[in-house]
């Protein structure tokens, strides 16, 4: 399927969050918007100073909060606004990366990427197959949901919201479904208060 | 012995050093013992069951021997990295503390037991240690036995679960670390976890879930890994304190293997080495990045 087509009805679209730094990535996002580039929309953006501010904290909060796949993306070596900063977060993601897939964390789930002021087209065709990856892989319920498995019954009164952990398990139509009547955001204040 | 006894007498009674930092009989096996006076010096052993890391005792975050001033620490090499890890972070400085270095033929698992020192009660660590004394000592005593053939059964489980499937792996920690209860031992415990202030404890932001269900544990231990990320000594220490058993020297393990072959570095004991997350090189690898 084109990543940039909408799924069918109940199909599955990926939430993806993207920590990108403001002077590089930030601003080729910018471009690849104003220059009316079509891409996938399953992309939120937040914006860092850099790189070397992306905390891999800000992942796995990423993923407690409903994220299905994370984009990390900053400036080219040697283009860091700050000199080295992206040179730091290099070496801590290469290592964060390694971890997460020893605990089981299908690698797929994280891109990282290089994107100048200028690659507008590079940052729609990272976001276009982040989300195409991230749509093959499935929902990330595995990751949200590990509180609901340890608990006796379900926390939430929204039981079906939770379909049984499993990695890319079946029943995330009907949570897409109620998270959209919803409204995106509730849904996952919603999953945090459980 | 006799050598370690004298040598922490000669410190104590010259006033080199206000307090001698090793190892005493204990009620269950060997204990830390904190000497103070040139008679107590009388209490010091070394051995087999002499199994922590006293290099906690250091850190900033333990006011125990800072307050006693100048002091010296009976040292195994692998106690060595870590001493010469608060070296390089600069929470210790070198000159306020005197090394005493032991001779090391490898420790057992477990301090309280009488178990004598063998190929099924060797702690894991020591097995393929190629240190028998640490070069960071100021004083080096004792004698070591031959040491222990690797590779560690820790490193066999680790390619072992890295050659299954994700989910399975997934699985396997979801397991391991359900049990987590978050008492924060191996925090407590770990030579180089010296914040003030822990991320974990934080609660604006609360970036680590408190309650100890597998999801908040998983984000306390990811940023235990990160934090350690070629800092952790490989003491042993986090896995030993464990009430629940979690095998987390196979995750501190795995990244230092993958530091090791990504950046070529291993836990020194020359606080001069710089550590890899912290520094970089313009060429590092970078495969993973789009």
């Amino acid at each position: 399927m084109d990543s940039t087509t909408p799924a069918a009805a109940g199909g599955f679209e990926p939430r993806i969050t993207a920590f990108v730094c403001n002077w590089c990535t930030y601003t080729g996002a910018d471009l690849a918007g104003t220059s009316r580039l079509q891409m996938a929309s399953n992309v939120r953006i937040i914006r860092l100073p850099c790189t070397g501010r992306i905390d891999p904290m800000f992942i796995t909060k990423a993923f407690e909060r409903g994220a299905d796949g994370i984009i990390v993306s900053g400036c080219h070596p040697a283009d860091c606004h700050y000199n080295a900063g992206n040179y730091h977060a290099r070496r801590r993601f290469a290592i964060f990366r390694e971890l997460m897939d020893f605990l089981g964390v299908a690698p797929g789930r994280i891109t990282f990427s290089w994107v100048s002021a200028s690659e507008g087209a590079k940052w729609r065709d990272v976001v276009n197959d982040a989300v195409t990856r991230v749509r093959a892989l499935g929902p990330f319920t595995a990751y949200r949901n590990m509180v609901v498995v340890q608990a006796t019954a379900p926390l939430s009164t929204a039981a079906a919201d939770h379909s049984p952990p499993e990695h890319g398990g079946g029943g995330e139509g009907l949570r897409m479904q109620s998270l959209a009547a919803a409204g995106v955001d509730s849904g996952a204040t919603k999953e945090v208060q459980a | 012995m006799t050598e370690l006894r004298e040598l922490a007498r000669r410190l104590l009674s010259e006033g080199t050093v206000n307090a001698v930092l090793g190892w005493e009989e204990g009620p269950r096996g060997a204990r830390p013992a904190f000497v103070t006076t040139p008679d107590g010096a009388d209490r010091l052993i070394f051995d087999h069951r002499c199994v922590h890391n006293l290099a906690s005792y250091l850190s900033p975050r333990r006011p125990h021997l800072k307050r006693l001033g100048k002091v010296a620490m009976v040292l195994k090499p692998c106690d060595a990295r870590a001493v010469a890890g608060l070296i390089r972070e600069t929470q210790v400085p070198r000159e306020n503390i005197v090394l005493i270095g032991v001779r090391c033929g490898g420790v057992v698992t477990d301090p309280d037991s009488d178990a004598a020192l063998s190929e099924a009660t060797v702690a894991d660590r020591c097995r393929g240690c190629p240190d028998r004394e640490g070069r960071l000592a100021d004083h080096t005593v004792g004698t070591a036995g031959p040491g222990f053939p690797g590779p560690s059964h820790r490193a066999q489980k680790i390619e072992e679960l890295a050659a299954k499937p994700a989910d399975q792996r997934w699985a396997f920690w979801q397991e391991e670390l359900s049990k987590c209860v978050r008492c924060h031992a191996c925090r407590q415990v770990c030579p180089m976890c010296f914040c003030d202030r822990c991320l974990a404890d934080k609660t604006q932001p609360r970036w680590i879930e408190s309650s100890p269900h597998a999801r908040g544990n998983m984000a306390w231990h990811v940023a235990r890994a990160m934090h350690l990320a070629g800092r952790c000594v490989d003491c042993g220490e986090c896995e030993r304190v464990c009430p629940q058993g979690i095998p987390l020297g196979l995750i501190t393990r795995k990244i230092a293997s993958v530091v090791a072959e990504r950046y070529d570095f291993r836990p020194s004991d020359d606080p001069a080495v710089p550590a890899p997350v912290g520094t970089y090189r313009m060429d590092d690898p970078q495969e993973f990045i789009l």
